[in-house]
């Protein structure tokens, strides 16, 4: 069954939509990463125009999230205090993210420039995040005890809030420049930064992978639904057919993401997301450096 | 028969010339509904002639669709320290978003290079392209890339020997419109040619255009963005909300 989508002017299988809302909602659920990562790409892949897509992708990411947090909610596992620190030092981030992007449009080559902050990011983080678990995998199953984290400099910063759901009790500069700095990536790649959030609340926070997913969600949330209304009232790129088909599939995912992750062990949970990770930071790179297939290709201005 | 009146009609009340084609269609507006798959267009018509029928050199016709025109720009990659980048770009000031041709007989054999170039009917010349950047001494490789990436995808379409022609009179053909079109007024030509040079023309319009849901959201989009951007946030938003209730009903229940 195929359905026209007004503002993409394209005509696209609706199962297909479905099944990528699906999967998309299944990975947001499990990792708390929104999947903007993925979701852009593939509707590249389906002939969807490139700003329509980051613009829908967005939307779609809000209504998993939500979907997502909901869940979360049931489960206590979202830090809201420590999701509302990261979302204000996120939204500054976003605007400042906005404004170093407009400045390198006027330099051309953004195109490249948003390729090459994935594949970098991408790379670095699935890497460190793949070895970090697979050596904590290996430590639980020699069955000695976990290693205390410790905190060094971030404990002697000021302005500590105690964050009870994480079992934190430190300064408030460290999550506010980590949703900084998020935010800043975000807007320039057009995602929600879930993927960045989530190992940097993990390893730079210190913060328990299951609060994480959570609260990594929560702050997405807010971040995609600012850029869903920038793409709207500035580009009017935001499909939103488009969006209900892919959020139908991806809110029903979301439930099952959820339900899969609390069944996994933390490091089998990081593990898999920075398998993924790796996985599309390839296929990118691959794009970038092998020779494409037609030199050529079309743009609207 | 309303339509064959009309022909008729018109076959009657034209000026006499040697020989004057007449047309019709079987739709002059093809709706974008949300279910659009792409829309088959029956493009007929007749000779009409006061002299007995020449058959030497034989008559030939030729059918054109073109869609809106909008300026595309074609990129060029090329490998900057490893990676491919877009380095060069032509911009191409006015390129038809779909254009189908349709001839009764090989091209060569249709019409000739400079009637061609007289009324535009080959998709190349339908193409204006006025230059490139000084940089760029092949420009016409970027014009051969945007024929070559839109036949790819249905949107211009060069189909010899693909009208009906009988006893030189009645002709039809038959324009596949692919469902990734864009709306807008689709100028329909049919052209009679007889050794390659065109005798008579005519020309028609069919509209193309969104209705119902698809329209009522576009002007939305365009007339509207906030409205427009705080329904798709609240579409969202209570899609979540629903998924997760449903889910947790199911469970409890």
């Amino acid at each position: 069954m195929q359905i026209y989508l007004p503002i993409a002017e394209v005509s696209v299988n609706v199962f297909l939509l479905f099944g990528l809302g699906g999967l998309v909602g299944i990975l947001s659920g499990m990792f708390g990463v929104g999947g903007g990562f993925l979701i852009t790409p593939l509707l590249f892949f389906l002939g969807i125009p490139p700003a329509v897509a980051v613009a829908t992708g967005a939307n779609q990411i809000v209504a998993s999230s939500v979907s997502g947090v909901l869940a979360h909610l049931r489960r206590r596992t979202v830090d809201l205090r420590m999701g509302t620190v990261l979302l204000v030092g996120g939204l500054f981030g976003a605007a400042l993210g906005v404004w170093v992007f407009n400045m390198l449009k006027e330099l051309g080559q953004v195109d490249l420039l948003v390729r090459l902050c994935y594949v970098v990011f991408l790379g670095i983080i699935g890497a460190l995040m793949f070895v970090e678990s697979l050596n904590a995998l290996r430590r639980s199953k020699r069955g000695g005890p976990p290693k205390r984290r410790h905190h060094g400099w971030v404990h002697g910063l000021p302005f500590k809030m105690r964050f009870r759901t994480s079992g934190l009790y430190i300064s408030a500069i460290p999550p506010m420049l980590v949703g900084l700095s998020v935010g800043v990536l975000a807007a320039i790649m057009g995602v929600g930064g879930g993927f960045i959030m989530v190992p940097a609340m993990i390893y730079l926070l210190g913060m328990p992978t299951k609060v994480v997913v959570g609260t990594s969600l929560f702050q997405i949330i807010f971040v995609t639904a600012f850029t869903t209304m920038l793409h709207a009232v500035t580009n009017q790129t935001v499909d939103i057919l488009l969006a209900l088909v892919l959020l139908i599939g991806g809110v029903i995912g979301a439930q099952l993401g959820t339900a899969i992750g609390t069944r996994l062990k933390a490091e089998q949970l990081r593990i898999a997301l920075a398998s993924l990770v790796l996985l599309v930071c390839g296929k990118l790179a691959l794009d970038l450096f092998l020779t494409p297939h037609d030199l050529f290709e079309l743009g609207a201005q | 028969m309303i339509r064959l009146a009309l022909l008729l009609l018109a076959l009657l009340t034209l000026p006499a010339r040697a020989e004057e084609v007449v047309m019709g269609m079987s739709k002059d507006s093809v709706s974008i509904t949300t279910d659009f798959d792409g829309s088959e267009i029956l493009i007929f018509g007749a000779v009409k002639r006061e002299a007995p029928i020449r058959t030497d050199p034989p008559l030939q016709v030729i059918v054109t669709v073109a869609g809106p025109v909008e300026p595309v720009t074609v990129w060029r990659k090329a490998r900057r320290l490893g990676i491919w980048v877009n380095t060069d770009a032509v911009e191409i000031d006015a390129a038809p978003s779909f254009y189908a041709v349709a001839t009764s007989a090989p091209w060569d054999e249709v019409i000739t290079d400079v009637e061609d170039l007289r009324h535009k009917v080959s998709v190349p010349r339908a193409i204006r392209s006025v230059g490139a950047p000084m940089n760029i001494l092949d420009s016409q490789s970027f014009t051969d890339a945007l024929i070559r990436l839109r036949e790819g995808e249905g949107l211009y379409q060069l189909r010899a020997n693909s009208v009906e022609l009988r006893d030189s009179t009645l002709f039809d053909t038959a324009i596949s419109m692919p469902a990734n079109i864009v709306e807008g007024l689709y100028s329909t030509r049919v052209f009679l040619t007889r050794d390659g040079r065109v005798v008579s023309q005519h020309a028609s319009v069919i509209e193309v255009r969104k209705v119902g849901l698809e329209r009522w959201l576009f002007n939305l989009s365009r007339n509207q963005a906030p409205l427009y951007g705080l329904l798709s946030l609240v579409i969202a938003i209570a899609a979540g909300w629903g998924a997760s209730a449903a889910f947790r009903a199911m469970k409890s229940g």
